[in-house]
């Protein structure tokens, strides 16, 4: 930019450039920051109220840990050990990693064949079909619970890990097939014909050629339906009942709030160990979550 | 005994895994063996509705047929035995809760939607600019990853209240007092509890918009914002006249993601309030008529209510997919 003010002489340009770039940059600076710093604040909050004592979350700050004297033996895990073992938060994590594996596993083969066969395999009413599935992708969930519950009850499914994983299996279907159709329609058309050419099956080119190709598109949505699942509420709220056998961490942490209100060491450890998996998830996948984003995504 | 139940459960867990995911698969390969045996003219008209049945199942199970099921419940009475014609609905738009959860959703929508995109844009803009790019966008994308119900746990915090003279142990009350001014209960006060609870939606949304506007401001061509330069535009006029225009698209379907997520908010206001002291929502409204009033009638017209209101948007995906697949 400096060559574009050939009037000023070279020496003062030097200097009232750098004073320029630091008064316009400064701002951008400080913006960025005090934005990152406020939205990590509360969770920070949260993480360190979760290991000071009880008694001392209700009468100070989390704030005051940084007041000096630094004392290092403020901080305790007993917190985590009282909700695990007491609340019923280490059923509940269980009980979520049991409702979360299938329920992400079982969507992801059901919807990366149909996937295939919306891509690449011919049959009447594949057009429509697909055009049916990218209409229920924003349809609201609260459509569906009512009928579904009623069905439950009568098959005996309601308050069991069956029923939540089918559900989530059903209301994942659109976005899965929507994200992998459009993964898979774009593999290379030479290859897949060299290979039914070479007389290869459908089932050989879907195992050999399209699954290992799509493992991207697999994983987005792989993560996408796990973080789904894992931090759902309603639906383990309106298919599991009040069965505290089967509840996941969600609905073991609202029922502490509605208990438990005041009581912030249970609450906050409680959130924390709720919280743990999605952020591990995600920050090691963080890449496949973000290529599902930008692959355009409206989940009903 | 609890160590016994846990491990029985683990173990039936992975038994599960094992025959949830192996019998679909195993379900797939059966299939298609099968279809090996039948004339091959007729194999290939078959085998695609194998690979499709599946999803088809579970697709019309959980959404067609149930959404179809609603829409009939929403027109008869409580336990769904005799019609009662518009009842419901007349209810749904002359219910002054209802009314409140209207005008609270239309906030949601503005408030959230406005600020997440306008806020996510201008970060988007700003952290193209500063070394440590990657650090400050993890950090504001991060609440995606948290639940609702988390992110309800994490904002009382902010938002705990104890009566003044007391040591506030909540962030936002400390502040307050700090300034000189009394703490304010931010989830009881009628007129503030709707923006608190508006605001964590806000903070879980705005690294969803951030993430991706950055990226379609990244896709913008350097030259042409080079060009503009030379012309003499500064950087408010590049912002207005080239990045804006330029990702307009994006700012649209971010828009409409974040419009259909918030029609459809629930958690917060079940956890955070319960939808007492005016904070209801639609969608709050629904669960309660379900499940408190044992109103299935109602609780189907406010769900239908809420499909019209996506109705929109699911026309304009579908046109978008339709010219997707036109350039194909």
């Amino acid at each position: 930019m400096s060559s574009l003010s050939p009037k000023r002489p070279a020496q003062a340009r030097t200097w009232v450039d750098r004073l320029e770039t630091l008064l316009t940059t400064a701002p951008v600076h400080l913006v960025v920051i005090v934005i990152a710093l406020l939205w990590t604040l509360p969770t920070a909050g949260l993480l360190i109220s979760s290991f000071r004592q009880p008694d001392a979350l209700l009468t100070s700050g989390w704030w005051s840990v940084f007041v000096p004297p630094l004392d290092p033996t403020q901080f305790h895990l007993g917190n985590y050990i009282t909700v695990l073992t007491r609340q019923g938060m280490g059923q509940a994590f269980i009980n979520s990693l049991i409702i979360t594996i299938p329920a992400t596993v079982m969507p992801i083969a059901i919807a990366t064949f149909a996937a295939y066969a919306l891509a690449w395999m011919q049959f009447p009413g594949r057009q429509l079909l697909f055009v049916v599935i990218v209409g229920l992708l924003v349809v609201p969930l609260q459509m569906t619970l009512i009928p579904v519950l009623r069905a439950y009850n009568s098959l005996g499914l309601s308050g069991t890990f069956l029923g939540v994983w089918l559900a989530h299996t059903g209301y994942g279907m659109p976005l899965g097939i929507y994200l992998l159709r459009n993964y898979i329609g774009t593999l290379p058309r030479d290859l897949i014909e060299a290979a039914a050419v070479d007389g290869a099956s459908h089932l050989k080119i879907f195992t050999r050629i399209v699954v290992p190709l799509s493992t991207p598109a697999i994983a987005s949505f792989a993560v996408f339906q796990f973080l789904w699942v894992w931090n759902d509420l309603l639906v383990a709220l309106v298919y599991l009942g009040g069965n505290q056998e089967v509840a996941p961490v969600t609905l073991v942490l609202r029922n502490l709030v509605g208990d438990r209100g005041q009581d912030w060491h249970l609450l906050t450890a409680g959130a924390f160990i709720s919280m743990v998996v999605p952020l591990l998830v995600f920050l090691g996948l963080q890449r496949y979550f973000v290529r599902g984003l930008l692959a355009g995504s409206v989940k009903g | 005994m609890q160590d016994t139940a846990n491990l029985m459960r683990l173990l039936s867990a992975i038994a599960a895994i094992v025959l949830g995911s192996g019998g679909i698969i195993a379900l797939f390969y059966g299939a298609n063996w099968l279809v090996n045996y039948l004339p091959y003219g007729l194999r290939s008209r078959v085998l695609p509705w194998v690979y499709m049945t599946p999803a088809l199942a579970v697709l019309a199970a959980f959404l067609i047929l149930p959404t179809i099921r609603t829409l009939i419940i929403s027109f008869m009475d409580r336990r769904s035995e005799a019609f009662v014609g518009l009842d419901n609905y007349i209810f749904a738009f002359t219910n002054s809760a209802m009314l409140i959860a209207f005008r609270n959703n239309l906030l949601w929508l503005v408030l959230v939607t406005g600020i997440s995109v306008s806020l996510g844009l201008v970060i988007a803009v700003l952290v193209d600019r500063v070394p440590y790019e990657p650090l400050a966008k993890a950090l504001i994308f991060l609440p995606m990853a948290i639940s609702f119900v988390g992110a309800s746990v994490i904002w009382r915090f902010v938002y705990a209240y104890q009566p003044p003279g007391f040591e506030q142990i909540g962030l936002l009350n400390a502040i307050v007092v700090a300034l000189g001014f009394e703490p304010v209960g931010w989830l009881v006060n009628r007129t503030v509890n709707n923006f608190a609870l508006i605001a964590i939606m806000i903070w879980l949304q705005t690294g969803f918009a951030m993430v991706l506007l950055s990226s379609a401001v990244k896709g913008i061509p350097q030259d042409v914002i080079e060009a503009a330069r030379i012309d003499g535009a500064n950087e408010f006029q590049i912002f207005w006249r080239i990045t804006i225009p330029m990702i307009n698209s994006t700012i649209v379907v971010v828009s409409t993601t974040i419009i259909v997520l918030v029609l459809k908010v629930f958690d917060i206001v079940f956890v955070m309030t319960g939808g007492n002291l005016d904070t209801d929502v639609i969608a709050s409204r629904m669960i309660k008529e379900m499940f408190n009033f044992r109103n299935f009638g109602r609780g189907s017209a406010i769900a239908v209510i809420l499909l019209l209101a996506v109705i929109p948007v699911m026309v304009a995906n579908i046109r978008r997919f339709q010219q997707q697949e036109a350039n194909r």
